[in-house]
């Protein structure tokens, strides 16, 4: 039933490899909260991992130690086979909340990256302009973040992201804020950007469906403290579209496959948050 | 997409929308509701013109009438009077443009001064935690002394000229804006700051294009409280001792019990002060345009 990727096969020096990694957290009434135990996790380069789990149980945490936002308080990270210190210029992060600066016009947030790399303006502005218009955004460079649709600020975030062409890419439910219609459109977007630069990526989601859709593999965590509890290998033909690949035969499989394997964590979890015991585990 | 949702009851539905109000259009409601607007406008205006005319006019007819001294409470006619005297012939203390100059040049000086350290202050100790467990109780401690009491200390230290008033001035807006600059900065949306991180930017570059703006709003909303502060720290100095200056114009006012120099004083300044909220106000919406703009209940048809 589970099946498990030997990632040695691969070969070469992985993208990302988290090892053993546990993180705590001091609560703010002084108590020790952890949020991930030993947890190992390898994406090779030009991967698209995405990690599902339960609500609150440690995926986006795995994300901070990646960025180098937060250290490991056990354990290691490594980008590209070295230690991560401190924040990487490989990597890249798009956020679930808006994260875009709101008082930036579109271009300026699009050149933010460029421009803190000490590229000069006529050149960052120039490379906003051009990824802007990979994203479909050409004619808005002028506007206001709230003056776009939800989807355009996606857009706007993803290309403020992906003009660093970073090596690594994390991203945190980056869509979750998104209707479904919209989310769909955007994940071919980011697919279709993928296949370009073909980042390893970490995608972060909750959404069972947006993971096999986009991944090539698919880790599912434990609920908290985090461990990795299976890996799938999704085998599905590239390049998908995503409003399709749903009906795919193989799909429809693996979704029964990870689910069976995902369901009892967030039944536990739902039990955490409610205080009673998991129910119809059928 | 929307194609593909049920369309036949969705225009069932706006039918019978239309077939409601066939005659009213669009600019038909508009025009209505400007009318509205207009009218109500109209109705406050006249009631703050009625407001006014009842004041001063039941103020000037007690006067007139013997009702209230005018040696102690004054009258409109009087301030009239003392204004026309003041703007025709000037001041015991010299022509009132150059009192009026004196003041606004403390003013200004301490508004200036006070908001450039409380911005640098607040954001400084905003961004570095150790900076503000440090510092916090000596400004704690000096945050708690009445500060009109400073007025004196700077009477002693820089003499009657202006640079005592400027300073009575600068601490007045100093905290009122540090304040606001730090807990601006504490309360920058977090995912921004680990976004420009990740982009690229330097601890610096973050405190300068994503702290401060960011911050803006806080800082902002205090410059209107500091300059109300720092046209008080002038005129506060001044009425302690100095040579010239509004200050000091009421206070001379108030050695010859003339109430109508008095009334006529603070005029002056209420009317510098509303000019002052005005800038402010221009300057807080050119700085802050990147906010949405929200649909308030009186746009509502």
């Amino acid at each position: 039933m589970v099946q498990t990727v030997n990632e040695t096969d691969r070969g070469a020096v992985p993208a990302i490899e988290l090892r053993a990694a546990t993180k705590r957290f001091r609560t703010p009434s002084g108590g020790v909260y952890t949020a991930m135990r030993g947890l190992d996790l390898t994406v090779a380069p030009g991967e698209f991992c995405a990690v599902v789990g339960p609500t609150g149980c440690g995926k986006s945490t795995t994300l901070s130690l990646v960025s180098g936002l937060e250290p490991a308080s056990e354990g290691q990270t490594l980008i590209h086979g070295a230690p991560v210190d401190g924040i990487d210029p490989r990597v890249g992060f798009m956020f679930q909340a808006d994260a875009v600066f709101p008082w930036k016009p579109v271009l300026d947030n699009v050149a933010a990256g460029p421009l803190f790399r000490g590229v000069p303006k006529q050149e960052a502005l120039a490379k906003a302009r051009d990824w802007l218009r990979r994203v479909g955004l050409s004619g808005f460079e002028d506007r206001l973040p709230h003056q776009l649709s939800g989807g355009m600020r996606k857009r706007v975030a993803l290309a403020q992201t992906l003009i660093n062409e970073p090596e690594i890419l994390l991203m945190d439910e980056p869509f979750s804020a998104l209707d479904v219609e919209t989310r769909k459109i955007v994940q071919d977007e980011l697919l279709a950007l993928w296949e370009l630069t073909r980042p390893a990526v970490v995608f972060v989601t909750h959404d069972l469906e947006e993971a096999i859709a986009l991944a090539d593999k698919v880790v599912v965590l434990t609920v908290g403290p985090a461990t990795v509890k299976d890996v799938f290998t999704i085998d599905l033909p590239r390049p998908r579209k995503v409003q399709e690949i749903r009906f795919h035969p193989r799909f429809i499989e693996l979704y029964e496959q990870i689910w069976a394997s995902l369901r009892d964590e967030v039944q536990l979890a739902y039990a955490r948050t409610t205080g009673t015991e998991a129910i119809g585990a059928a | 997409m929307t194609a593909l949702h049920p369309a036949p009851l969705r225009s069932e539905t706006m039918t019978t929308a239309t077939a409601d109000t066939p005659s009213v259009s669009e600019s038909e409601l508009l025009r209505s509701a400007r009318t509205r607007l207009r009218r109500r406008r109209l109705l406050v205006l006249l009631a703050q013109v009625a407001l006014v005319a009842v004041v001063l006019g039941g103020w000037q007819l007690g006067a007139d009438q013997g009702w209230l001294d005018t040696f102690t409470y004054g009258s409109p006619s009087g301030v009239w009077e003392q204004l026309h005297t003041w703007f025709t012939e000037g001041t015991a203390l010299g022509s009132i443009w150059s009192n009026i100059g004196v003041t606004m040049q403390e003013t200004v000086l301490g508004f200036l001064i006070g908001t450039a350290a409380g911005v640098v202050c607040g954001v400084a100790l905003g961004r570095v935690h150790l900076l503000a467990e440090v510092a916090a109780p000596f400004i704690k401690a000096a945050n708690s002394i009445p500060r009109i009491v400073l007025g004196s200390m700077f009477i002693i230290w820089f003499g009657l000229g202006p640079s005592g008033k400027v300073a009575l001035a600068v601490v007045l807006v100093f905290f009122s804006v540090f304040f606001n600059a730090f807990q601006g900065t504490r309360e920058v949306d977090r995912n921004l700051i680990a976004n420009a991180r990740i982009l690229g930017a330097s601890q610096w570059q973050v405190t300068r294009q994503v702290v401060l703006p960011s911050a803006m709003t806080w800082i902002i909303a205090s410059l209107h409280a500091a300059f109300g502060f720092a046209l008080i720290g002038a005129i506060v100095g001044e009425m302690l001792g100095a040579q010239a200056g509004l200050g000091q114009l009421i206070a001379t006012a108030q050695g010859n019990f003339n109430a109508d120099g008095v009334y006529a004083g603070t005029l002056v300044i209420a009317v510098l002060a509303l000019l002052a909220e005005f800038l402010v106000t221009r300057f807080e919406k050119r700085v802050l345009r990147w906010r949405p703009t929200q649909l308030s209940a009186d746009s509502a048809l």
